[in-house]
């Protein structure tokens, strides 16, 4: 009985709340979002009719009925056998020559291994200029991974190909770089996300940089490092049967032929080995993440 | 082992933590720092066990004014200095004898300690720590399945391996039960004495301080407010530390 008196009071005791006041932020918000989609609309030539007019439906149509049946008659499969292969190689060497990229420059551009937190409170002004090196290598890492991932795999493809030519090995370097750029961003984010309680008491007990690195930084971090390569991993699996497209070797390449011969059913075949990998290839690196 | 002269720490955005603190610590002594929270007791042990640069005065550790050290020789008169944290600060993810190792990180060289983690060096110190601090069972056991009380064990044995001249416990206490803190207290103490080391303690629990301590420091707003012999310490002096603020000294905690 009292609970309902008690409802009863409380509503009159305090005002109901103000309706909300016109969020400006939100208007302009959508204002800009919505010009913006108004005018890319306009300037990428979207042109509806292309696709769903007769023509297009007409192509996609040849498309799709050309996909099915897949060929998997026993020489087309044997023939994307070592194709197969090495797409998974360039996936693998790939993602190590990545991390092996990524994890120095990751170090380096770590603000708290180098200029920041509770390891350089003590530094006096005396070390000023020291401290400036530190900063500089630390931007520079920060640019050139920028400079790493920004430009995309299949860029790099294209200009590793010009350089070593065709074949697998561009493939590697492709994603060795682009990889590495985008491995050493998130692995600074995960060190510099580590608690640093642990970090202070290695340090107040005289533990030099190294020491922090392996004692306090890594372990905290080495869970996440493992599972964000292995998800990198996984995207390599998918790019490397793209870059066989500017001529990587791989799958991409096979598919690249298909699709200029309009051998549509071989286009199929190569979609469905290349979703079997990813898949495979997910299944595995989330079976490994949940052991660690 | 300390003396303090006029030492301040004013923050970069402008809090005073510490002013003006004139104090000396003997080799052997066991002191506990009392004080109404955000007093700056945590400010005073971190330029204590010098993570922290004072803005002003001066700071000596065993004969060396910490503001003029650098690099290595700063880093050699740390592990002169064991730290003992409200939060632990322990690697959870590491396992617990590679937690009281990491208290000769300071001595070992970079393979060594690298090596350690693959096959744990000098098993025996790190076992007798914890046989000290009564937890020989937990050697092999991952960090983050202990309890409080077991981890805040887990880094006085640490702070042992570390063999430091001096043992700074910043509230050792304040994260476990009462009795199991004044169980720790105990034998932080007694570990103290058999090792001939310094304690310096600052506890949250007024009583533990009076109990256990022979020379209680009263600390407020970054200030000595007085610096007595715990048998001097009487109900004027603590009201007085405690007056006007919101917490009141924790008497009750001595159950």
């Amino acid at each position: 009985m009292s609970l309902r008196k008690f409802k009863a009071q409380t509503w009159h005791a305090w005002p109901p709340p103000e309706a909300p006041h016109w969020n400006l932020g939100a208007l302009l918000a959508m204002l800009v979002v919505g010009g913006a989609l108004a005018a890319s609309w306009h300037i990428a030539e979207i042109e509806p009719s292309l696709l769903f007019g007769e023509q297009g439906r007409r192509h996609i149509g040849a498309f799709l009925t050309g996909l099915f049946p897949p060929d998997l008659s026993l020489p087309f499969l044997r023939l994307l056998i070592v194709p197969t292969i090495e797409t998974m190689q360039i996936a693998i060497t790939g993602t190590v020559l990545a991390i092996m990229v990524g994890f120095p420059l990751g170090l380096l551009a770590t603000d708290r291994l180098w200029f920041a937190g509770i390891i350089y409170e003590m530094e006096g002004e005396a070390s000023g200029w020291r401290r400036k090196v530190r900063y500089s290598v630390y931007l520079m890492a920060r640019m050139l991974l920028n400079l790493c991932r920004s430009i995309p795999d299949v860029v790099w493809a294209l200009m590793f190909v010009r350089v070593v030519g065709l074949g697998p090995f561009p493939g590697v370097l492709a994603i060795g770089v682009s990889y590495g750029g985008m491995l050493g961003k998130i692995y600074a984010e995960i060190l510099e996300n580590s608690h640093e309680g642990p970090i202070e008491a290695l340090h107040a007990a005289g533990v030099g940089k190294f020491g922090l690195l392996v004692y306090g930084f890594l372990p905290q971090a080495c869970t996440s490092l493992v599972s964000y390569s292995l998800y990198r991993w996984e995207c390599a699996i998918r790019s490397a049967a793209i870059l066989g497209l500017v001529g990587a070797g791989g799958l991409g390449q096979q598919l690249e032929i298909s699709m200029r011969m309009f051998q549509y059913h071989e286009t199929s075949t190569i979609l469905i080995i290349v979703f079997v990998l990813v898949t495979a290839v997910d299944h595995l690196s989330s079976w490994v993440r949940k052991a660690l | 082992m300390y003396k303090l002269e006029h030492v301040g720490k004013v923050f970069a955005d402008g809090t005073v933590a510490v002013h003006n603190v004139t104090l000396d610590i003997q080799a052997g002594e066991c002191v506990a720092v009392i004080g109404p929270s955000g007093a700056g007791k945590t400010t005073l042990f971190r330029l204590l066990n010098a993570t922290l640069l004072p803005t002003s005065g001066c700071l000596w550790f065993d004969g060396a004014n910490l503001v003029s050290l650098s690099g290595r020789h700063l880093r050699r008169l740390r592990r002169g200095i064991g730290t003992v944290y409200q939060q632990h600060n322990l690697v959870l993810q590491l396992r617990v004898i590679h937690n009281v190792l990491a208290g000769r990180l300071g001595r070992w060289s970079l393979p060594k300690a690298l090596f350690s983690l693959v096959s744990p060096q000098e098993r025996g110190l790190a076992l007798r720590a914890l046989e000290q601090v009564g937890i020989p069972e937990k050697l092999y056991t991952r960090t983050a399945h202990l309890s409080g009380g077991q981890q805040q064990r887990v880094a006085i044995a640490r702070a042992l391996v570390q063999d430091p001249d001096v043992i700074l416990a910043d509230e050792p206490v304040s994260s476990v039960d009462p009795t199991l803190g004044r169980t720790i207290l105990e034998l932080l103490l007694h570990l103290a004495e058999t090792h001939h080391k310094t304690l310096v303690a600052n506890l949250h629990a007024v009583s533990f301080a009076l109990d256990l301590f022979p020379r209680v420091i009263g600390f407020r707003q970054g200030s000595v407010v007085f610096d007595l012999p715990s048998a001097a310490v009487d109900d004027a002096t603590m009201a007085d530390l405690y007056a006007g603020t919101a917490t009141t000294p924790v008497l009750s905690e001595s159950t």
